[in-house]
């Protein structure tokens, strides 16, 4: 197998939580606590979890826009948190983040073509000259036109603004690009539109993507390879068709039992889950899924299952599968 | 095609119109507010007349003339006369010189320094901001205008010559001023550090220069111009306060704030209003057209008011 691009092994942030006049540290968030994952240079990875699970931290944590707490991330093979933030900053082109709120991710004082060509000077990867004729190339390849070059953030709809974002990443021509829940701050038709531009680009640019959602149907049509989140870990890690087709992990199921089947004849058992998500300062004991799950044994609370190969790159977190 | 040609004459000055700058756009909206427009016309009138009248004044070189003291407004002196016959107006007009120059350099002094100072200690946090914010609070525990007495008085005890108060008023007063910028700055900067759009200039790459000098400044630039308006004001004011207390610049050379400290007696106040109505109407005018003024640019400029 060829080097992969991103490495990320049992990665963990806590977030400490304070109390009282002296902010004395009185536990911790585990917002992500022992991840693991590998994307392969052009493949799609899906991140999927509910809000809250964890999945922005994920995604921040790789990029070091938080500093981790455990664990190591390579980004072709350089361990990005031991990086100088001159060295950093170097490789800052090679892997972008699409922003979940198209609103804030925009300087509302700086015009469109300055947002996404001023990454282009500052690293000196072209010239002043070179810089206006690249801007409009990203603008049309992320479906604008030439005049949007020359307004400010606020003249444009939410699905303009997310293309300008995917542009401003873009023209950097990154091998790594982190969607964070792209779409599901937009319109349904829009978000078809988005999603398939991601599409087109990855075919065009052979760019790989690690695809944030809280939506299985959305990361469906992207995605080479399928990750779900519970609580800060990792429950169950699979090829996108196998996953969708063989679920062994109870959440899994739920969460698939929610997605309308567009083929009836593979019919689900229906899975609701009761209660809502636990708190991650103080999550259950053992599986952290104990407390929803509808198959749960004596041993779940006791005992924290492994994450183990269930066999052909299936991985999964559960006792009884 | 009959439909496309048609729309094509309707999109082209939309384009135009939405190419224009924020700036204008700002400038647009300004023009709307009747008020301010108002304010911005009176200050620039009694801009235009402090330093421009003067030389059409015969009486500009303020000769003394025993014959004509303290004489009532007539043809001739058009607001009256002096205790020691000189003229009014003229003498309004070159003290407005002083109490503008005053307001205005020290308002450019405390928004540099204030500016400067907040940007850093929001910026780099740390050290720098905790140094910075506690000298800050110090200052601004200290009512402003107390301190500016204690400030004049030294220079007072310290026999300071008269030519080179006007230069320490600016900058005593610029110390009093630059602590509200600095905290104003420093709030800005923190909240702006949060937004999404900063963290995309952190995954980007971005040097910290231009992120500091295209990123952050420019959204604060607008409430910085408001306070800085405002400001003007508050130090034209601050300066008349302590002229008038013989604390701040003192005659000969005149402000509006010695002017009327000419009349500080019962006599002079009651018989010869002349005295202290014209430098008193001069800073009320443009102490209130100023804040007229800024707080119309701050309906403008405020982006916590924008969308
Ligand atoms: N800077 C922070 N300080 C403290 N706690 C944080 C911080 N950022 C995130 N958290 C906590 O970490 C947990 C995971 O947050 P995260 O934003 O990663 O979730 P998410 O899966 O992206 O959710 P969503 O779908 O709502 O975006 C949450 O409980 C959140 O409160
Ligand atoms: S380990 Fe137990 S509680 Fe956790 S998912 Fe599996 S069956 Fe459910
Ligand atoms: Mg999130």
């Amino acid at each position: 197998m060829s080097e992969a691009l991103l490495e990320v092994s049992h990665l963990k942030k806590y977030f400490p939580v304070t109390e009282g006049l002296l902010n004395r540290t009185v536990g911790h968030v585990k917002a992500v606590d022992d991840i693991s994952l590998t994307l392969q240079p052009g493949e799609t990875f899906g991140l999927v979890g509910e809000s809250g699970s964890g999945k922005s931290t994920v995604g921040r944590t790789i990029l070091r826009l938080t500093e981790k707490t455990a664990g190591e991330v390579k980004f072709k093979g350089v361990d990005i948190h031991s990086l100088s933030p001159a060295e950093l900053r170097l490789l800052r082109p090679r892997m972008q983040l699409i922003f979940q709120d198209p609103y804030s991710a925009l300087n509302p004082r700086v015009r469109v073509g300055d947002a996404i060509g001023e990454a282009l000077l500052d690293h000196g990867l072209c010239t002043k000259h070179e810089v206006r004729e690249l801007v409009l190339e990203s603008l049309a390849a992320c479906g604008l036109s030439s005049y949007h070059i020359d307004r400010f953030p606020h003249e444009f709809s939410g699905g303009q603004r997310q293309r300008i974002g995917i542009a401003r990443a873009l023209i950097l021509n990154p091998d790594l690009i982190i969607a964070d829940e792209p779409v599901s701050a937009l319109d349904v038709s829009i978000q078809a539109q988005i999603i398939n531009l991601f599409s087109k680009l990855q075919q065009s640019k052979g760019l790989a993507y690690l695809f944030i959602s809280h939506d299985l149907s959305v990361v469906e049509h992207l995605c080479s390879r399928i990750g779900v989140m519970y609580l800060g870990s990792m429950v169950e890690t699979a090829a996108r068709d196998e996953l969708f087709h063989n679920p062994l992990h109870p959440y899994t199921k739920a969460l698939l039992s929610a997605v309308p089947v567009p083929v009836p004849r593979l019919k689900r058992e229906r899975i609701v889950l009761k209660g809502d998500i636990p708190s991650p300062a103080n999550p259950p004991s053992g599986c952290k899924f104990h407390t929803r799950c509808p198959f749960a044994v004596e041993v779940c609370k006791a005992e924290n299952p492994v994450f183990r190969d269930a066999g052909g790159g299936h991985f999964i977190a559960c006792h009884l599968a | 095609m009959t439909v496309d040609s048609r729309l094509a004459g309707l999109r082209e000055p939309q384009v135009q119109r939405q190419k224009s700058s924020l700036f204008r756009q700002s400038l647009k909206r300004l023009m709307k507010n009747k008020l301010a427009v108002a304010g911005f016309g009176v200050v620039v009138f009694m801009f235009a007349l402090c330093f421009i009248g003067p030389f059409f004044s015969p009486y500009a070189d303020n000769k003394i003339n025993m014959a004509m003291m303290n004489k009532a407004p007539s043809l001739q002196h058009l607001l009256g006369t002096d205790a020691l016959g000189r003229d009014i107006l003229t003498r309004v007009m070159q003290a407005g010189r002083i109490s503008l120059t005053v307001g205005l350099a020290s308002m450019v002094l405390s928004v540099f320094i204030g500016a400067l100072l907040g940007a850093v200690a929001g910026y780099y946090r740390g050290i720098a901001d905790q140094i910075i914010m506690r000298i800050a609070d110090l200052l601004m525990t200290i009512p402003g205008l107390p301190l500016l007495f204690i400030f004049g008085a030294l220079l007072s005890e310290w026999k300071v010559p008269t030519d080179y108060r006007m230069y320490i008023v600016m900058l005593m007063l610029s110390i009093v001023n630059w602590p509200g910028l600095a905290r104003m700055v420093r709030g800005q900067m923190l909240s702006l550090r949060e937004r999404e759009f900063m963290q995309a200039a952190v995954v980007l790459g971005l040097r910290d220069s231009r992120k500091l000098f295209h990123h952050l400044l420019p959204n604060v630039v607008p409430l910085l111009i408001v306070m800085a308006t405002l400001n003007i004001g508050g130090a034209i004011l601050s300066e008349s306060v302590l002229s008038f207390f013989g604390l701040g610049v003192m005659p000969p050379t005149p402000t509006w704030g010695n002017m009327i400290d000419a009349a500080n007696n019962m006599i002079d106040f009651q018989d010869h209003p002349w005295l202290w109505i014209p430098p008193g109407l001069s800073i009320f005018a443009t102490v209130i057209a100023i804040n007229i003024f800024g707080d119309g640019l701050r309906d403008v400029l405020d982006p916590k008011q924008k969308r």
